[in-house]
């Protein structure tokens, strides 16, 4: 159960923008998913998918880790920053791309 | 369900599929007053409880506080 924390950990760290989803970026397997993703597309910005369906473990640890019932998560520079409500809200009022571009200007971080 | 974790909380909930399981809910509090998105989210899942886990597949959340909500109108 470690393992599973450690690796959400330095997959939240590596990672500027890291999301946590139901399927892949090609192919995803939920709406709210698919409508996280279509933001970060229209942004243009490089990020990273984790698939929780296929990883139980995965998909448990998650929800532990963020203390965040449902899916998607997104992580920008290694903090939750919410799931497709919070993104759709902040992408809507503008304060997300600013908030991404801040974390990917910056160099990454020392591990 | 909301209104009993949140008792200052106004309300809205549409089932917009009409399964049972899909929802979109409104909600309205003088306790998200200072709060961010997160947090203000995390307490109407703390009040959901069990039932958010079981039985809600998707509950689409918008979460404002009365001087918020009466800007929009």
């Amino acid at each position: 159960m470690a393992d599973i924390i450690e690796q959400i950990e330095s997959a939240v760290k590596n990672n500027k923008v890291m999301i946590f989803m139901k399927g892949n970026r090609n192919f995803p397997q939920c709406g709210f998913s698919a409508a996280t993703i279509a933001i970060f597309e229209q942004l243009g910005v490089p990020y990273e998918t984790a698939d929780v369906l296929s990883d139980p473990e995965l998909r448990d640890g998650i929800k532990r880790y963020s203390n965040w019932p449902t899916i998607p998560q997104v992580y920008i520079d290694g903090k939750f920053v919410g799931g497709c409500d919070i993104i759709r809200e902040m992408h809507e009022t503008g304060e997300l791309e600013p908030l991404v571009k801040a974390a990917l200007a910056e160099p990454a971080r020392p591990q | 369900m909301i209104a009993r974790g949140i008792p200052d909380a106004q309300v809205e909930v549409r089932d917009y599929t009409g399964g049972g399981d899909h929802f979109e809910a409104l909600v309205v509090s003088p306790s998200f007053e200072g709060k961010g998105l997160i947090e203000r989210h995390q307490l109407v899942y703390q009040a959901l409880g069990d039932a958010m886990r079981v039985q809600v597949h998707a509950l689409t959340l918008k979460t404002l506080t009365p001087a918020q909500y009466q800007n929009r109108r």
